[in-house]
């Protein structure tokens, strides 16, 4: 029986792994018919990256995380928030707004910038979490729909909000006091940028999602209701309001999305805020099988690729959107590659027991022989 | 068949008192919607509310909108749900451009659809021969599908004259009809501003001006679909992979390989509109240049109720709202503000007649709020104008979404032998 377990463990790690190899020579098929440097691209990518470059790894991993973590919540419920863009936009910008008026003093006002941030992504997700328990929309649309109002409205605000420094053309709201800002940490004496401090917020939410989904009757009703809304009707769970809450969750945590740059380098909201981690998040929360650490480990994945592949442009000539198609083609061969060893291990089960059953038929009739 | 037709009864038993829409109600509720426009153009005096050039840039919006819904359509109508529709999009536009630029347009109209297959094919093999989940599998083509076109556009269009990392040079026209003999006086009572009779001549107009052969093309495809789908075993065969493949296994059907051939088709048709977008509705591939219109294709769909009839319908209103704020922007938008305000108003009496409360007082409420938007100002600020499809989608659905109904086994994996 260990024997079996340890097979399976083996496969169970053995799935990504070959994933990833899958994953990785479909890339330099693409780089050989392209006519571009197989070898030279990988040595680039599979370098050891230096301190700058780990420290953009870990700061674009947070970003990813929490995006990933709100699409997690919803796939727990069965729920699909493509809207999570147009969530963290909207909110960040409001938090940048509250932030950069600084009614409150120093991290009280980072406080409420962080509530104002939570508490407008959730009401922007729960506008598609009403509209479908009460109108039956589907919030794969209207999330998609909100995603475009969300960037038409924040367009608008922000012309409105705007202050346009000396000489400049870029719009952005008010710079958030340097006492509001969230001091990041350095990895060693000769690191020349730092680490976001929100990198332990995400942590944190990363846990308590976790506590949450696998711990609490909240948890369970969620997970229920996602696997199979007719047993959770039945076992007298309230759907339409496990529908509403998991959308409002997802938005809560897709508004903090934007933070680590809000207040850890940007420190304004401007028209060229960084935008499209919706996407990512998706992407990167299959990856992790909705699981914090698989997330974690799939956020820093894709952090890693998106850093190590910006030099190449410089370094050989070849377009950085090659790790795109890798990214792209991980999300599938992982997925391919877990279902093949499901499947197996599927069947290895059958077969133990099928064994197991035979082992017991000729012992019974040993038995009668000898009676 | 017997047994699909019972399945298919069994499915369609809930709304008893279900109306059927034929083609009266069709003809009557397309003159309603003029009548309305123009009554709206005359006591707002936004001419171009129902101008020529109005309807004949909503086809040029609504035809990748509605062919990418097609591509939906066939997808999910044998029951795979195709949320990759986007990028087998953007895979059109790079078809569309290289094979267009390098070797004509005709060739570059083939490209797009041999590069929107190929998406299909992807999407085919993950979720219909692998198991993979459906919506998981369309993400993957999404990113794909953009990162091996900005790859590829990198890669092909640096360095050639007009052309960059991220477009192509431009790309030669396709043949487009102008009937000259009826267009003209169309023109002319257009310009006579009648009630109802300068409208009809303005849709007619844009029908027989400078209409590009690859519209055309397109629109016939919806008639195509229909007939494939509804009219021939063959559709017939298709379609019941989507409501109930357990059943169609046991009638003999290969579901796997019907499968197969309809998400290929699917990736087909998206592509097919990607190529539109960068050979009719502009004239060379862009990054960027679908712009989500993969996900309102999908939008369009499920408004449609899976039907191409309504999908048209859906295209339609969405490539028109559209079309407005790219016209007349501000003050064309602000023209519609007083139409959804009365329809709001409208739709609440109604609800209130039903005894649905909330639902009459919230609609009650939005139109009259919208009402008073509408008289206290002269314009839309240009930047909101840009959220106008959107928001029609969003408040059709919320609207009429309770009657629409999916294939039964859209989305769900299938595995051959699992009928028993």
């Amino acid at each position: 029986m260990s024997d079996a377990r340890l097979k399976r463990v083996a496969l169970a790690i053995g799935a990504p792994a070959l994933a990833l190899i899958i994953a990785f020579a479909i890339t330099s098929l693409v780089l050989i018919l392209a006519g571009d440097s197989v070898i030279g691209v990988w040595q680039q990518i599979l370098s050891v990256p230096d301190v700058r470059g780990v420290t953009n790894i870990l700061n674009a991993a947070t970003v990813y995380y929490l995006s990933a973590v709100s699409v997690a919540i919803g796939f727990r419920m069965n729920l699909f928030n493509i809207g999570v863009d147009g969530q963290y936009r909207i909110a960040s910008f409001v938090a940048a707004i509250v932030a950069g008026e600084a009614w409150l003093p120093g991290y009280l006002n980072t406080l409420l910038a962080l509530v104002a941030a939570v508490l407008v992504g959730a009401l922007w997700a729960g506008i598609a979490g009403l509209l479908r328990v009460t109108r039956g929309v589907s919030e794969v649309i209207s999330t998609i729909m909100l995603n475009a109002i969300a960037t038409a409205i924040v367009a608008y605000l922000l012309r409105k909000a705007a202050v346009d420094a000396e000489g400049s053309n870029i719009t952005a709201t008010k710079d958030i006091p340097e006492g509001s800002w969230i001091p990041g940490f350095s990895l060693g004496s000769d690191a020349p940028n730092d680490v976001y401090g929100f990198i332990v917020v995400a942590v944190v939410v990363g846990f308590v999602y976790w506590l949450v989904i696998n711990r609490t009757r909240f948890g369970f009703d969620l997970r229920a209701s996602g696997a199979s809304e007719s047993a959770a009707i039945a076992s007298g769970i309230d759907v339409k309001r496990m529908v509403l809450v998991s959308m409002l969750l997802s938005g809560a945590v897709a508004g903090l999305v934007g933070m680590p740059i809000l207040f850890g380098d940007a420190h304004n909201y401007g028209s060229t805020f960084q935008s499209g981690l919706g996407f990512a998040g998706i992407a990167i929360a299959l990856l992790g099988r909705n699981h914090p650490v698989g997330i974690a480990l799939g956020a820093l994945l894709f952090a890693f690729l998106d850093e190590q592949a910006n030099p190449l442009q410089i370094l050989l000539d070849v377009s950085p959107d090659i790790v795109k198609i890798t990214q792209g083609v991980i999300v599938l061969t992982v997925v391919i590659a877990y279902e093949v060893v499901r499947r197996y291990g599927v069947r290895l089960e059958q077969s133990l027991v099928a064994s197991a059953l035979a082992d017991d038929d000729t012992d019974d009739k040993g038995a009668e022989v000898k009676v | 068949m017997s047994v699909m037709t019972s399945s298919a009864g069994g499915g369609t038993e809930a709304p008893a008192k279900k109306r059927r829409i034929t083609l009266p109600v069709v003809l009557l509720a397309i003159a309603g919607v003029f009548v309305l426009l123009s009554a709206l153009r005359i006591i707002t005096g936004v001419d171009e509310l129902s101008s020529s050039g109005t309807l004949r840039a909503t086809l040029v919006a609504a035809v990748p909108i509605g062919l990418a819904g097609l591509g939906g359509l066939w997808s999910e109508r044998a029951g795979v749900v195709n949320i990759g529709l986007e990028g087998m999009m953007i895979l059109g536009t790079f078809g569309a451009g290289y094979f267009g630029y390098f070797y004509g347009p005709w060739q570059g109209v083939l490209g797009a659809i041999l590069l929107g297959a190929i998406g299909g094919l992807l999407h085919a093999v993950a979720t219909v021969l692998f198991g993979v989940d459906h919506i998981v599998s369309g993400v993957a083509v999404n990113i794909i599908g953009l990162g091996a076109v900005q790859f590829l556009a990198a890669l092909t269009f640096s360095g050639v004259p007009g052309g960059g990392a991220t477009q192509s040079p431009g790309i030669d026209d396709l043949p487009a009809i102008t009937i000259a003999a009826i267009s003209d006086p169309l023109g002319d009572l257009e310009g006579k501003n009648w009630f109802v009779v300068s409208d009809v001549a303005a849709l007619l107009r844009a029908l027989v001006t400078d209409l590009s052969v690859l519209t055309l093309i397109a629109l016939s495809l919806f008639v195509f679909t229909y007939w494939v789908l509804w009219r021939t075993s063959f559709g017939l065969r298709l379609r019941s992979c989507g409501e109930s493949p357990a059943a169609a296994e046991s009638l003999g059907i290969n579901v796997i390989r019907y499968k197969l051939v309809a998400v290929i088709a699917s990736g087909a048709f998206a592509g097919l509109a990607g190529g539109f977008l960068a050979m009719v509705a502009s004239s060379s591939f862009r990054d960027g240049q679908t712009g989500g219109r993969g996900y309102i294709g999908l939008a369009a769909m499920i408004f449609g109720n899976w039907r191409p009839g309504g999908l048209l319908a859906g295209a339609g209103l969405f490539g028109y709202t559209d079309t407005l704020r790219l016209r007349g922007g501000g003050e064309t938008i602000h023209g519609l503000l007083l139409l959804v305000a009365v329809l709001l108003v409208l739709v609440a009496i109604w609800q209130l007649r039903r005894g649905h409360r909330i639902a009459a007082t919230v609609s009650g409420v939005l139109g009259v709020l919208i009402g008073v938007w509408f008289f206290l100002s002269e314009s839309v600020p240009d930047d909101l104008t840009g959220m106008t499809p959107y928001v029609t989608t969003l408040l059709v659905l919320a609207l009429a979404s309770q009657r629409l109904r999916m294939p039964a086994a859209d989305g769900k994996p299938y595995r051959k032998g699992s009928a028993g």
